[in-house]
C-alpha cells in the first residue's frame, strides 16, 4: 500500500518527518483519516490527540489548533502548539486548561450578547478536557 | 606631554577595555548560533503556511465578502506601526537603523495628512520613538525579562494587535524589524501584515483543494494566525539581527582597542627613550663640565 509523507511542525520547531500509511486528524468538524490518495484537503484543527500509524508503530502528538494540508502524496499539519504525547505532563495539561478556561471566561464577559465566540470558547475548553480523557490525564480544579 | 605613568595607565584601561568587547562578541557569537538555529527551525512552519495563505488569499481576495484582515477596512486613514528594536544596546547602528527607517516612514504618513500610532517592542526603539515622535506613542511590549522568544510572545503581541484592528483603531498596520542578511549586514525593514499581502507563489497550486469546514472558515481562523506568525519570524530575524550586529561592532572595537594599544605603546616607548637620552645627556655634559 502506498504511503504518504507526512510532517508535522509547530512554529518553534519541525518535531515529526516521516512515510505514513495513516493519518489520524483532529478536525475541526470532526475527526478524519488521512490515506494515500486522498482528495486535496485544507482542513482546520481543533485541539486533540493527532495519531500517526506507519512501519515502526503508532506516534500520538498532542496538537492545539491549526490547520492540516493534506494532498495525495502528503499531510503537512501546521500546529499552533504540538508536542509528542510522551512529553505531556499533569502541569503543562493544566497550564493549557486555565487557559482555555480563561478565555471562555473573557469571552463570556466580552461578549454577552453574542453566542458565537463563547460558544466557540467553550469548544475550546471541552477539547481541552477530552484531550486529557483520551491520555489518562484528568482535568482537576 | 603626559607622563610615563600617564600612559602606562592609558594602556592599562584600553587593555581592560579590549578583553571586554572580546568578551561581549564571542557571547554575541554564541548567543548568534542560537538565535539562527531557532530562525531556522520556524522556516519549515512559515514557509508551508505562507504556501497555502498565498493559495487561499488569491481565491478569496476577489470576493466581496472576504475578510477585512484580507482586504483592508476600506480606507488607510490611519496607520499602526510596530516597531521592533534590541532590549540592550552597544550593538553598531542597530536599533538606530530600524528607529530611523520607522521614523522616515511615519514622517512621510504625517506629512500626507495620515494618523499615526506606534507600538514598540524593545526598550532602545521606545526611547527613541518616545523622544522624537512622543505624542504618537500609544504602546510599549516589554520583552526584557524574555530570554528565548517563543511563538507565545508573538502570539500576545498578535492579540493585541488585532484586537485593536477589531476596535477599528487603526487600517494598516506595519512591522519594522531587522532582517538579517549575514553577520555583518542586516536590513532594517517594514512589512505590512495588515491587510495581509502575500507574494504570489510560483505556479501556485491555488483552489483545488477542498476545505474543511468551509473556504470562508478556515481564511477567517488562518488570517489571525498569519499575523502571530509574521510576528513571531519578525522577532526571530531580529533576534538574530541584534546578535549578529553586535559580534560585528564589538569585533571592530576589539581592533580599535588593538590598534590604540599600539599607538600608545609606541607613544610610551618614546618618551621613555627620550627620558634616558635626557638623563644621559645631563650626566655626559656633567662629567665635561668637571
Amino acid at each position: 500500500m502506498a504511503n504518504v509523507q507526512f510532517d508535522l511542525v509547530s512554529p518553534e520547531r519541525r518535531l515529526a518527518s516521516v512515510e505514513a500509511t495513516e493519518v489520524q486528524i483532529p478536525g475541526a468538524d470532526g475527526d478524519m483519516t488521512a490515506m494515500a490518495d486522498h482528495a486535496p484537503t485544507i482542513a482546520t484543527l481543533r485541539p486533540g490527540v493527532l495519531k500517526v500509524l506507519h512501519s515502526g508503530g503508532t506516534d500520538e502528538y498532542i496538537v492545539s489548533g491549526g490547520f492540516a494540508e493534506i494532498t495525495a502524496t502528503g499531510v503537512s499539519v501546521l500546529a499552533e502548539q504540538a508536542l509528542p504525547r510522551a512529553e505531556m505532563t499533569q502541569e503543562l495539561f493544566d497550564e493549557m486548561l486555565s487557559e482555555a478556561k480563561a478565555a471562555y471566561v473573557s469571552a463570556q464577559e466580552v461578549f454577552k450578547n453574542e453566542p458565537g465566540p463563547v460558544d466557540d470558547a467553550a469548544k475550546l475548553l471541552s477539547d481541552m478536557v477530552a484531550i486529557g480523557g483520551h491520555i489518562g490525564l484528568t482535568a482537576n480544579n | 606631554m603626559p607622563s610615563l605613568k600617564d600612559l602606562k595607565n592609558r594602556i592599562a584601561s584600553v587593555k581592560s577595555t579590549r578583553k571586554i568587547t572580546k568578551a561581549m562578541q564571542m557571547v554575541a557569537a554564541a548567543k548568534l548560533r542560537r538565535a539562527q538555529e531557532a530562525a531556522e527551525a520556524s522556516r519549515p512552519y512559515t514557509e508551508r503556511f505562507n504556501a497555502v495563505m498565498a493559495g487561499l488569499a488569491s481565491g478569496a481576495a476577489g470576493s466581496a465578502a472576504a475578510p477585512k484582515l484580507l482586504s483592508g477596512t476600506g480606507s488607510d486613514q490611519t496607520h499602526l506601526l510596530v516597531v521592533m528594536t534590541a532590549e540592550r544596546g552597544l550593538c553598531g547602528g542597530f536599533n538606530g537603523n530600524i528607529a530611523k527607517l520607522a521614523r522616515a516612514h511615519a514622517q512621510k504618513l504625517l506629512a500626507q495628512g495620515k494618523t499615526v500610532k506606534i507600538i514598540t517592542v524593545g526598550k532602545k526603539g521606545r526611547d527613541v520613538i518616545k523622544r522624537e515622535l512622543g505624542e504618537h506613542f500609544i504602546e510599549h511590549v516589554d520583552l526584557s525579562a524574555v530570554k528565548r522568544i517563543s511563538y507565545a510572545n508573538a502570539q500576545s503581541i498578535a492579540k493585541d494587535v488585532l484586537a485593536k484592528f477589531d476596535a477599528g483603531e487603526f487600517d494598516i498596520a506595519t512591522i519594522f524589524f531587522a532582517r538579517f542578511e549575514n553577520v555583518v549586514s542586516q536590513h532594517p525593514t517594514a512589512l505590512q501584515v495588515i491587510p495581509a499581502q502575500f507574494e504570489e507563489v510560483e505556479g501556485a497550486e491555488a483552489a483545488l483543494y477542498d476545505y474543511e469546514p468551509s473556504e470562508e472558515a478556515v481564511l477567517a481562523d488562518l488570517l489571525p494566525r498569519g499575523v502571530a506568525t509574521q510576528i513571531f519570524a519578525a522577532l526571530l530575524e531580529n533576534a538574530a539581527s541584534e546578535q549578529g550586529a553586535r559580534m560585528s561592532a564589538m569585533d571592530n572595537a576589539t581592533r580599535n582597542a588593538g590598534d590604540m594599544i599600539d599607538q600608545l605603546t609606541i607613544e610610551y616607548n618614546r618618551s621613555r627613550q627620550a627620558v634616558i637620552t635626557n638623563e644621559l645627556i645631563e650626566i655626559i655634559s656633567g662629567a665635561e663640565a668637571l
